[in-house]
């Protein structure tokens, strides 16, 4: 049989996908929503269609923007020694390789921390609030999602916050220190991105963008 | 999926004589450059090349990252400079064993694991040792998952030395060791991300077709 396959592609491209961790052709829908299909090889998560999945996201997307903007500009450690009090927000971090020969890092830092994750949140909402509508998606959407899924391993907000924890231990014994509001909203925002991401599922995305945009 | 589970013999896009696309599964002609769906640059002929030049380019930056200081802090004019390692072992001395640990693993365990197990999947992939898929892509799996979090020490530097500086009894600044640490962070990252997994479900390494 896969003899034959080699020659003369006999599978039809309508309703199958490759699995993009091993290849394997799989028969692509046909999934009860709230059910998941998997990959019957490895296991991966192929579709895994929800009610309102998108709308969800949107939302929780939306959340975490503002949340994000809270983190950035107000302060989110407050130092005091020696009479001296010093406020740090997210902002001042990511400036503080602005001197000398450290500069290029000012510019990966504020991108990893600041940029990318806003970025990245930005083009969710504008790929999924129209299909949230049940519109058809917005221009451009296929390259943008494309382009937030290349900026998902880049944003890094919550390997900041393991940061800020680690760096809140080993000032301790310099200066008296006190939490600002900008830590709470970077301890909600990494919990509204983990639940965003584990609501979405890339490969049903594809599928949903795919079919509308023919359509 | 309905036949989920079963034991025939599994047929892969490749072997159809598609082109999988490895971001949104769609199938393309053999002969497609990027992907009809959503434009992802299509691996055909997947190589290791570029697997092999960011994991040596990662080690060769983390060499410094761990010989030159990471902070420089400077108390009443007296100057000290501590290396990652000093650093973890400062904390585990001010009695702050759960955050030495977590630096530790985050600096030295993550990236130096990662940069074995990298070589590891590579070299049988590329000698076609019968190792089993599942297995190995568990492996790749944890490597692409926990790379990321290597870079808590930089964070860290950042926040230390925004917070600590001018005018007050101490000041903390980045050191060299800060810049090369957060390179090799990103290397190790884009090999991974090179590593094209479908290679590990090749039973005899990938053919040169």
């Amino acid at each position: 049989m896969t003899a034959a396959a080699r020659t003369e592609l006999p599978v039809a491209q309508e309703g199958l996908i490759a699995c993009p961790t091993c290849d394997a052709l799989n028969r692509a829908g046909a999934v009860q929503p709230g059910a998941r299909g998997l990959c019957h090889r490895c296991g991966t998560v192929l579709s895994a269609p929800r009610k309102s999945a998108m709308t969800q996201i949107v939302m929780l997307s939306a959340t975490a923007l503002v949340l994000m903007m809270m983190a950035i500009f107000l302060p989110f450690l407050e130092v005091s020694a020696a009479g001296m009090t010093r406020q740090g927000s997210v902002l001042d971090a990511a400036l503080s390789f602005a001197h000398g020969v450290t500069l290029p890092l000012t510019l990966a830092v504020t991108a990893f921390i600041i940029i990318l994750p806003a970025l990245r949140l930005s083009l969710l909402i504008y790929v999924m609030a129209p299909m949230a509508f049940g519109w058809y998606p917005a221009r451009h959407a296929i390259r943008a999602f494309r382009l937030s899924e290349e900026l998902r391993p880049w944003a890094m907000a919550e390997v900041f916050m393991i940061g800020v924890a680690v760096a809140l231990v080993k000032i301790a014994g310099l200066a008296s220190l006190h939490i600002g509001l900008a830590f709470w909203a970077l301890v909600a925002l990494v919990l509204v991105n983990v639940i965003s991401d584990s609501f979405m599922c890339r490969l049903t995305v594809w599928r949903t963008l795919e079919q509308r945009s023919r359509s | 999926m309905a036949d989920a589970r079963t034991t025939q013999p599994v047929l892969t896009a490749r072997e159809a004589g598609w082109c999988g696309c490895r971001e949104c599964g769609r199938l393309n002609l053999p002969d497609a450059a990027v992907c009809t769906l959503c434009g992802m640059r299509l691996q055909k002929d997947p190589n290791l090349q570029a697997v092999w030049a960011w994991l040596a380019a990662g080690v060769v930056a983390y060499i410094p990252a761990n010989l030159y200081p990471m902070l420089r802090t400077s108390t009443l004019g007296r100057q000290q400079d501590s290396t990652i390692v000093a650093g973890a072992i400062e904390l585990a001395e001010m009695g702050s064993w759960g955050v030495a640990a977590i630096v530790l693993i985050a600096s030295v365990l993550i990236p130096v694991s990662k940069f074995l197990v990298i070589a590891y999947l590579a070299v049988t992939v590329q000698r076609g040792w019968p190792v089993r898929g599942h297995l190995r892509y568990r492996l790749y799996e944890v490597v692409e998952f926990v790379g990321r979090w290597s870079m808590i020490d930089v964070f860290v530097v950042a926040i230390l030395s925004a917070l600590v500086r001018f005018n007050m009894a101490a000041t903390i600044a980045p050191g060299v060791a800060a810049f090369s640490f957060a390179l090799s962070v990103i290397f190790t990252m884009l090999a991974a991300q090179n590593f094209d997994p479908r290679l590990l479900w090749m039973t005899r390494g990938p053919k040169t077709a």
